[in-house]
């Protein structure tokens, strides 16, 4: 049952006796490699988490995707390895290095250096109508980030959430942030499901959105 | 960080079609031909109300023939355009500065650490060695300078091992000096206000805290004043420990040199004229003298405060640095009585 939720191109394979999601492409940051698969380390990845805890994100393996916060790359660089044409926005230049590094061997992995608050600032080069947008930002105001970015998304499209609770406010009580933050994504999205990432990451809610 | 929210909720959808400034895709304007330095150009500095669906557009106007042309030209634009642009951003002066204050900070903390691993072996094949950095250092010098005879007495391959890893120390120790000399030759031409004011190192260190000059410049002085106490400030926010008074400016003189019960009237008002100075060094970038006047003039009405009590207890350093994020019980309760 949870196998069905994961998109074509991600697979459970066996590194040193342990099944784990793994997908094809060259390796990244040091991950375990069999041949051209390189597992995908859920402790490391919200998505990774999310797809590890059977969500279903609505990724099915070839569609546009606009990864918004993609760091050092080391999520978005298996996203591209599933994915069609994946776009990476990250503000921070010194992980982007990273990430440009991750891009290079990817044809279809566009790295831009962009502030994700900003969305007319790639909106020249992010084409309309992606199918997926994949969120990881640590900023304040991620709903208010979601919202902005929903004009790139399809309309039947999905928004793949990971909610950073400590990012919002360090003092609240995580749950009271969830809510806040789902209030805000509500009056653009509707939201299909939410499922805590607490098993791989600390105060962090996976959230799966479509838009209204 | 551009927290200037000019980017609202309600960008209106692009009507018109390609041509014109703001509105079209990274690659109008620029001819068929593959244009590498003009696409990168583009990508990074261009802008659009609204996205469309670019690749058919390019297809359209014939500037691809194909959509993986298409995405074939964008993966080369976007990848050079961010590679630039990560370089331009990270050899910026104020980035220079933040990576030579982190490696001095690396440096000495892994001299110290090795320093006391020699000590702890040496002290067990040299009797006459010291402890520390320069126990190490003398160390290296002797094993050095009766050279003739370490043929002999030295053949012990422990006892060389030893003297190459003192080496090592020493040699990390002036690695750390040369980079403090590097910073204070450089703060002062990248922040001239803040390094008169705090000196090369601390200006240096409060810039790598906030992740750039620009960043400081945007901190309010609350925030400034206790950038290094992250730890006390948020057990603070949740409720456990009194507010820290200060973060890493505790070793300017101006804190440290004052009596405790006036350390956070004294932070709080250096930490005021730091983010000034922060301000005046990114938006200006010249020395201003009155704010060093006024800096003077108030750390003067403060200490007067002690006056009646006799001498300040000056900065004889023997607080050492443990006091940075203020969890001194005693400072924190009577501070509220001080405030003017």
């Amino acid at each position: 049952m949870r196998d069905s939720a994961l998109p074509a191109g991600v697979e459970r394979r066996a590194f040193d006796g342990t099944a784990r999601l793994a997908t094809r492409g060259p390796p990244v940051y040091g991950e375990p490699t069999d041949g051209e698969w390189r597992a995908w380390d859920p402790t490391r990845s919200k998505l990774g988490g999310m797809l590890e805890g059977g969500v279903e994100t609505g990724l099915t393996g070839g569609e546009t995707v606009l990864y918004l916060g993609a760091a050092a790359g080391t999520t978005v660089s298996h996203v591209a390895d599933f994915a069609g044409p994946t776009y990476a926005v990250e503000f921070a230049p010194r992980p982007a290095r990273e990430l440009v590094a991750a891009a290079e061997p990817r044809e279809r992995l566009f790295p831009l250096l962009k502030d994700a608050r900003r969305p007319t600032t790639y909106a020249h080069v992010v084409e309309s109508n992606v199918d997926v947008i994949v969120q990881d930002v640590a900023t304040r105001g991620q709903a208010a980030v979601a919202n902005r970015n929903a004009t790139f998304l399809a309309d039947d499209g999905r928004l793949v959430l990971a909610i950073k609770a400590r990012s919002e406010d360090v003092t609240a009580d995580p749950e009271t942030v969830y809510a806040d933050v789902l209030a805000e994504l509500e009056t653009t999205y509707e939201v299909l499901e939410t499922t805590p990432l607490d098993r791989f990451h600390a105060d962090h809610l996976g959230v799966v959105a479509t838009p209204r | 960080m551009t927290d200037t929210d000019e980017t609202t909720e309600t960008d209106p959808p692009a009507a018109v079609s390609g041509a014109g400034d703001g509105d079209g895709g990274w690659f109008v304007g620029l001819a068929g031909d593959a244009d590498p330095e003009g696409d990168a150009e583009r990508v990074q500095t261009g802008s659009a109300a609204a996205p469309r669906d670019w690749p058919s557009i390019a297809v359209d106007e014939g500037v691809v023939d194909s959509r993986a042309t298409y995405y074939d030209r964008l993966h080369a634009a976007t990848t050079a355009a961010t590679r630039s642009a990560v370089r331009e951003r990270e050899r910026a002066d104020d980035q220079q500065l933040v990576h030579a204050v982190r490696a001095m900070d690396d440096c000495e903390q892994l001299a110290n650490e090795l320093a006391e691993r020699v000590a702890a072996w040496a002290g067990s094949r040299f009797p006459s060695s010291s402890p520390g950095i320069a126990g190490a250092r003398a160390l290296a010098d002797e094993a050095q300078t009766d050279e003739a005879q370490t043929d002999e007495e030295r053949t012990d391959e422990l006892d060389r091992r030893v003297v190459s890893l003192a080496t090592r120390v020493a040699e990390l120790a002036d690695e750390r000096d040369a980079l403090e000399t590097t910073i204070e030759r450089t703060a002062p031409a990248v922040a001239p206000n803040l390094a008169a004011m705090a000196g090369a190192t601390l200006a240096a260190r409060l810039i790598a805290l906030a992740g750039g000059l620009e960043s400081l410049a945007k901190k309010p002085a609350g925030t400034v004043q206790v950038l290094g106490a992250e730890d006390a400030l948020f057990a603070h926010l949740a409720g456990r420990a009194p507010s820290p008074k200060h973060g890493v400016i505790y070793t300017h003189e101006f804190v440290r040199g004052t009596r405790p019960d006036d350390r956070g009237s004294a932070a709080r008002a250096l930490a005021g004229k730091l983010a000034l100075a922060a301000r005046v060094d990114h938006y200006a970038g010249t020395y201003r003298a009155s704010l060093h006047d006024d800096l003077r003039e108030r750390m003067a009405t403060i200490r007067a405060r002690a006056d009646g009590n006799g001498e300040t207890d000056g900065g004889d350093g023997t607080d050492g640095t443990d006091g940075t994020d203020g969890t001194d019980g005693t400072d924190g309760e009577t501070r509220g009585g001080n405030d003017a």
